[in-house]
């Protein structure tokens, strides 16, 4: 077959799936997040583990944070973005195919389901306590499921484009695809119990892996979780929306080439750094230091080719907030890919690790980079897909400076907390005996960690704005026509 | 050659192959432009004009449409 003959009515894009996954978005973000604000006031008040019996306790509720925020809200709003972003580069419309339609729509729900299954099994107990890999044997099936739907819709859309090359951003979103893919496969390789005794709980399940290799497994994808979840797809999201909404092209195309190849190569071979001074083999774990030090160099690239997108147009700094939320998100990427780099490096790693601070360094990079640029690029759409101007301005700038005065608590209280927290560990009287008991340190810790639970409480109000303000786009926003639609800067009433 | 030296000697030698690759594709990069084989900085463009009613930059001419 050859070139669609255009019908008599033109072509649009159609953005049904991207508003599905913008609403799942916004309701994991609150779920997830609103979690998060919760254990945070428990870890300051542990009182508040007793408020709803075995389901309120902070080891409870943890893994329906971290997966609720990562599987949850990031990855609905890298789906989000792909059914936009997608789109649009490949210059391709979604209604061209009633397949891709279909494999669109399957992807979200089976996403969806799997999701609110995630909650209530987690809820329930149900774990199999391989840190950010919790989610037992038949949900890990419909999370195959839902992987391979994406996949199908991103090669689908890319063998019926348009436009020959494929954009840097497209490159970001496969690489995400592929890695999270075969990290999930593999480091989820489980055993379901019950089929093999005949007894138990036909939920439960037990690693392929056992000891120091299930370790390294699980290091090897939990760090690139952070590299394939937050960190590439979220290039892909910056890589379109900064420049689009300024309405620069990107500043160096082949930066953004030999970045991507560069984090591509580095980024694998990092995660042994999360297992220094344990029992794996020594060159691993420098082999993890050395690649996490050079892991600076294609992060750095990134961040500094989207700084200097903005090269003689910093003015739109202060007058679009939409520019505020992404370059102060590609800022906290150039803060975390330095701060992790340093924790990486061994005689730091002997201080920093177990600590608080390497909860500090994992949410300025989550708050800052991946939450900034997920709400941005739904802001970006909201006009787009609703064809209707931002309810208010006012509330985006609000949004922003709750949000950064909540990360700046967040990062600075679990840093003073860490390095307290570190020091204090190792710290021996003349005779080599510890100087502090273990609670001396929780002791310590309180007012941080109180800190921290506000700063997080100020974020989760920003979100909640962010919410509203989409709300009331779509519930009243004034219409657009096409001409204002098609611009640069998203159209929003002050 | 104990497994040390061994290990020594790879480390050197993919050091200078792994530097050897990136300095290589920096300068294919490069190149390419200057003989004006490829012009990477116009893909830039990709995402500011990105209407469906645009004309694409380069034309998928094996584009396949299911109907």
């Amino acid at each position: 077959m050859g070139e669609q003959s255009q019908q008599t009515a033109p072509i649009q894009y159609d953005y049904t799936v991207a508003k599905m996954f913008l609403v799942s978005t916004i309701l994991f973000g609150i779920i997830g997040m609103g979690i998060g604000v919760f254990i945070a006031f428990e870890l300051a008040f542990p009182e508040l583990n007793n408020l709803f019996g075995e389901f309120g306790t902070f080891s409870r509720l943890r893994p329906i944070h971290t997966n609720g925020v990562a599987f949850g809200f990031t990855l609905s709003g890298i789906f989000a973005t792909w059914y936009y972003v997608g789109q649009r580069v490949l210059k391709v419309s979604m209604a061209e195919s009633k397949f891709l339609m279909t494999v669109g729509k399957l992807h979200f729900w089976l996403y969806f389901i799997t999701i609110l299954l995630a909650v209530v099994t987690l809820l329930s107990g149900l774990t199999t306590s391989k840190e950010y890999a919790e989610l037992e044997w038949p949900l890990d099936i419909l999370v195959v499921g839902f992987m391979v739907l994406w996949g199908i819709s991103i090669f689908g859309l890319i063998g019926i484009r348009r436009e020959r090359t494929l954009y840097i951003s497209i490159w970001y979103y496969i690489a995400a695809f592929v890695a999270i893919s075969m990290l999930y496969v593999f480091n989820n390789m489980e055993l379901p119990t019950y089929f093999v005794t005949g007894m138990g709980s036909i939920m439960h399940s037990v690693s392929w892996y056992a000891g120091t290799n299930d370790a390294l497994v699980q290091w090897w994808y939990g760090h690139n979780a952070v590299a394939f979840v937050f960190t590439t797809p979220i290039i892909a999201i910056i890589y379109y929306f900064l420049p689009k909404e300024s309405g620069q092209a990107v500043y160096s195309y082949k930066l953004s080439l030999l970045s991507f190849w560069g984090l591509m190569f580095v980024y694998l071979w990092a995660g042994g750094h999360h297992l220094i001074y344990s029992t794996v083999p020594d060159w691993m774990q420098t082999m993890g230091s050395v690649f996490s030090v050079v892991l600076i160099l294609p992060s750095w690239g990134s961040a500094i080719n989207m700084l200097l997108t903005m090269k003689g147009e910093w003015n739109q700094l202060q007058s679009n907030p939409l520019i505020k939320f992404m370059v102060l998100a590609s800022t906290f990427y150039m803060l975390s890919t330095l701060e992790g780099p340093i924790q990486a490096i061994k005689s730091v790693n002997a201080l920093a690790h177990f600590t608080d601070w390497i909860p500090g360094h994992v949410h300025d990079g989550t708050l800052g980079w991946v939450g900034f640029m997920i709400i941005a690029g739904i802001y970006h759409m909201t006009p787009r897909v609703f064809k209707k101007e931002i309810y208010s301005k006012k509330l985006i700038e609000i949004q922003f400076w709750l949000q950064t005065t909540g990360i700046v608590l967040y990062f600075s209280s679990m840093w003073i907390a860490g390095i307290t927290q570190g020091m204090m560990w190792r710290a021996v009287d003349e005779y080599g005996n510890l100087s502090y008991s273990f609670i001396d340190t929780v002791e310590v810790l309180h007012p941080y960690y109180t800190m921290r639970a506000i700063g997080g409480a100020f974020y989760l109000v920003g979100l909640f704005i962010w919410a509203y303000n989409i709300y009331k786009t779509f519930k009243c926003g004034r219409e657009l026509s096409d001409k204002e639609i098609n611009v640069n800067a998203s159209p929003m009433a002050s | 050659m104990d497994i040390g030296q061994l290990q020594a000697y790879a480390y050197f030698f993919f050091t200078l192959l792994l530097v050897f690759l990136l300095y290589s594709y920096i300068f294919h990069l490069y190149i390419s432009e200057r003989r004006g084989t490829k012009d990477y900085e116009k893909y830039g463009k990709l995402a500011l004009d990105d209407e469906i009613s645009s004309e694409p930059l380069e034309k998928n001419s094996e584009r396949v449409v299911e109907k």
